[in-house]
């Protein structure tokens, strides 16, 4: 049914979708009863929401006063304080910067998903370009621009910063360590599956937190670095643990066939590896590391408790003086929109290429 | 250079790798064992387990037995354990049985109950846990106070000050004994081969409601009723069941969360169900309740329960985050006794050690339910 609509470029899709509702809405009286009761309360909610959030709601910052009178939401407090929720404690004047950091990584994103560039060289390209944008422009040394140490970085700028370092630290540990895992040295296997297997058995705060504080009594000074970087990569540590188990369910789905026929040929290990094996795991990784990635980007929330000045400590100094502080629902909506919208259409993404992919094998 | 002489040579070569390996290994826990030393006599701490038996000297927020400041750092981490225990347990079961409900109506033929769980799935589950819980909290903080609290039916109450609800009138050891034998109670039932899973399920709910009832009219004091009903007294509320608003947060967020993504497992399960099978029990008259007791969920949930069980470890894990509103979990009086003792390492190893353990036990009762579920000769 899905399928043909896909492809009948879809002539008649109100007929269908009349179709649809005729058969799976209204087919009896009691499921009219239950049809009607259900989609009018989710229609009754979705107008509560629409009042709320634009009908009755108050735009402008100068208007602060009247949001005690009005039914709706009060969006003068992310007038005032977006700025604050966006880029922390960064500099006002070189917020500019901030911004083209942020839209770096974005773009890095999104263009990591279009299948252009979809082969390994592209890919590494894509991450190192974007990334290394984002550090030029946000510490600004090496552009001439006046400095901005890492401490003065924050809010979503900060945010996309440890997604996009973990991402591009974890995925080569990942791959690392699902071929120590399945390496046919037996130390060598040993290890890198305690290590998985410890690491994911552990929730992701402790690590980070073992990485903030106990740490520095292990390693000797010279070689402690900042908190952000040990944090980043205990981070990069945990995705690489869990990203380890994605591509050892990529390597699963490849034929023992094609390594004897590699050897067969005569290749090197290396070879076989990389021109015969690794574009194929990656293929079928793909989905799945998606929703590793977007799961990372969500747990990326939780170096607030840390201690840094993420896009969510940011949102709760946004609504901490005393002005403001009745608004804290604004805040979070606003926050939680942005959330909502890059992992909505991320995961979205993922399982369209899942789709797609199920497609092809059939 | 012959076959021999080759493979001779990979040998030692894999040797020498796995011995590199090792070496290193060796090297950076020799380096990081002697750092920590060096690091600990610069300032002036006993390394060791001695402080476990020390008072800690602060409070916290929340406790299922009895506490103090003047406690021991070992009475208190236990305390987190348990707390740790107490939350993730409530919450695999609440948003299990949300989730069934939420993945079944995703399922559903009925567009209006898919259309609400697609909404409740895509709503909940695409939003940073953490962003949830502290939006709750905030929630709840801002509640009005005792005066003003909102009640339902005079018996339930919610305001700043927490969640009030009915309780048995009964002392702690007494709910701690009725808690033994309703789990003893379920042991016996599902044992029992003659019943249906399900109606196992139902016979313990039923039989362990009586027995509660029973229970609590045997030990409620003489001159109370069964129930402690929470009621009004001027700025505060007396009897019943207080539970703090941080529990609450804990709770609806993760259970929220958690439900979202259990109702996806379930939906996929069901989804896995061969259409043939279904088919073949409306052919036979089956109503669509008995089609989803007696064909899907007892085929779906073969599918279901290996990531079922990943969620459960997951939600387990996800307790750690009481830490950001104050709920007093295991990683919270961590934390707080490394900050206030200094015993970093011990108390990480302790963490660490806990939640294997807990993840470990979890592991075992999935693979026990596994094996219950396996079709015999498959």
């Amino acid at each position: 049914m899905a399928i043909a609509s896909d492809y009948s470029g879809a002539p008649d899709w109100f007929g269908q979708l009349a179709n649809t509702f005729k058969r799976r809405a209204f087919r009896s009286p009691s499921d009219t009863l239950t049809s009607v009761f259900i989609f009018g309360l989710m229609l009754y909610m979705a107008w509560l929401l629409l009042d709320w959030a634009i009908l009755s709601a108050v735009w402008r910052a100068e208007d602060v006063g009247q949001c005690a009178e009005a039914g709706g939401a009060c969006w003068s407090v992310i007038a005032a304080r977006h700025r604050l929720i966006l880029f922390g404690l960064y500099p006002f004047d070189l917020h500019w910067r901030s911004t083209l950091a942020c839209v770096a990584i974005i773009v890095t994103v999104v263009l990591s998903c279009l299948p252009h560039f979809w082969s390994t060289s592209k890919l590494v390209t894509l991450w190192i370009v974007g990334f290394g944008t984002y550090v030029l422009l946000m510490d600004g040394t090496l552009l001439g621009q006046p400095q901005v140490t890492t401490d003065q970085w924050g809010g979503l700028a900060l945010t996309l910063f440890m997604f996009s370092s973990v991402v591009l630290l974890g995925m080569p540990m990942g791959l690392l360590l699902a071929l120590a895992r399945r390496s046919n040295l037996p130390v060598v296997r040993g290890a890198a599956s305690l290590l998985i297997d410890f690491i994911r058995s552990l929730p992701l705060l402790t690590t980070l937190f073992a990485a903030a504080v106990v740490i520095p009594l292990l390693l000797p000074d010279w070689l402690n670095g900042d908190k952000i970087w040990r944090v980043i990569i205990g981070f990069a540590l945990f995705f690489a643990c869990y990203q380890a188990e994605v591509f050892r369910g990529g390597f699963q789905a490849i034929p023992k066939g094609q390594f004897e026929a590699g050897k067969a040929l005569g290749l090197t290990a290396f070879q076989i590896l990389s021109r015969i094996i690794m574009p194929q795991v990656f293929r079928h990784a793909l989905p799945s590391t998606i929703n590793m990635v977007v799961v990372t980007f969500k747990e990326t929330a939780i170096v607030i408790i840390i201690g840094f000045f993420d896009v969510l400590a940011s949102a709760n100094a946004a609504f901490g003086t005393v002005e403001w502080a009745p608004y804290y629902i604004e805040v979070y909506a606003f926050v939680g929109a942005i959330y909502w919208i890059f992992i909505f259409s991320l995961s979205q993404y993922g399982e369209y290429l899942k789709r797609r992919m199920s497609v092809a094998k059939r | 250079m012959d076959a021999v002489a080759l493979k001779a040579r990979r040998k030692r070569r894999d040797l020498f790798l796995q011995g590199l390996l090792v070496v290193s290994v060796a090297l950076v826990i020799w380096v990081a064992v002697s750092t920590a030393q060096t690091k600990l006599t610069e300032l002036n701490m006993a390394s060791g387990f001695g402080f476990l038996e020390r008072a800690t000297g602060w409070a916290y927020s929340f406790s299922l037995i009895d506490r103090s400041i003047d406690d021991s750092y070992s009475r208190t981490l236990l305390i987190g354990f348990m707390n740790t225990l107490f939350l993730g347990l409530i919450c695999i079961v609440l948003s299990t049985i949300l989730g069934f409900a939420i993945g079944t109506a995703r399922d559903a033929r009925q567009l209006g109950f898919n259309a609400f769980a697609t909404v409740y799935i895509q709503l909940f589950r695409n939003l940073p846990l953490i962003l949830q819980l502290v939006f709750w909290y905030a929630v709840l903080i801002h509640m009005p106070g005792p005066r003003q609290a909102f009640s339902l039916g005079d018996a339930v109450f919610l305001s700043n000050r927490g969640l009030m609800l009915p309780a048995l009138n009964v002392s702690p050891g007494v709910v701690l004994g009725l808690f033994a034998g309703l789990v003893l109670l379920g042991v016996v039932i599902f044992r029992l081969k003659s019943l249906h899973f399900l109606q196992k399920l139902g016979l313990w709910l039923i039989a362990g409601f009586v027995l509660t009832l029973g229970v609590a009219s045997i030990f409620a004091p003489a001159d109370a009723s069964i129930f402690s009903i929470p009621a009004q007294k001027g700025l505060r509320f007396q009897g019943g069941l207080t539970v703090s608003i941080e529990l609450v947060a804990m709770i609806l967020a993760i259970t929220l969360y958690g439900s979202a993504y259990i109702a996806e497992v379930v939906r996929g399960g069901l989804h896995e169900v061969p259409s043939g099978l279904t088919e073949a029990g409306k052919a036979l008259g089956l109503s669509s309740r008995s089609i989803w007791f007696h064909i899907k969920m007892p085929m779906a949930l073969r599918t279901i329960m290996p990531p079922l069980g990943n969620q459960w470890i997951f939600i387990m894990k996800a307790t750690t985050l009481g830490v950001a509103i104050g709920f007093s979990d295991l990683f919270y009086i961590v934390s707080t006794s490394i900050t206030q003792s200094g015993q970093t390492l011990e108390l990480m190893g302790l963490l660490m050690l806990s939640f294997l353990l807990i993840n470990y036990s979890l592991a075992q009762i999935v693979n026990f339910i596994n094996a219950r579920l396996a079709l015999k000769g498959h």
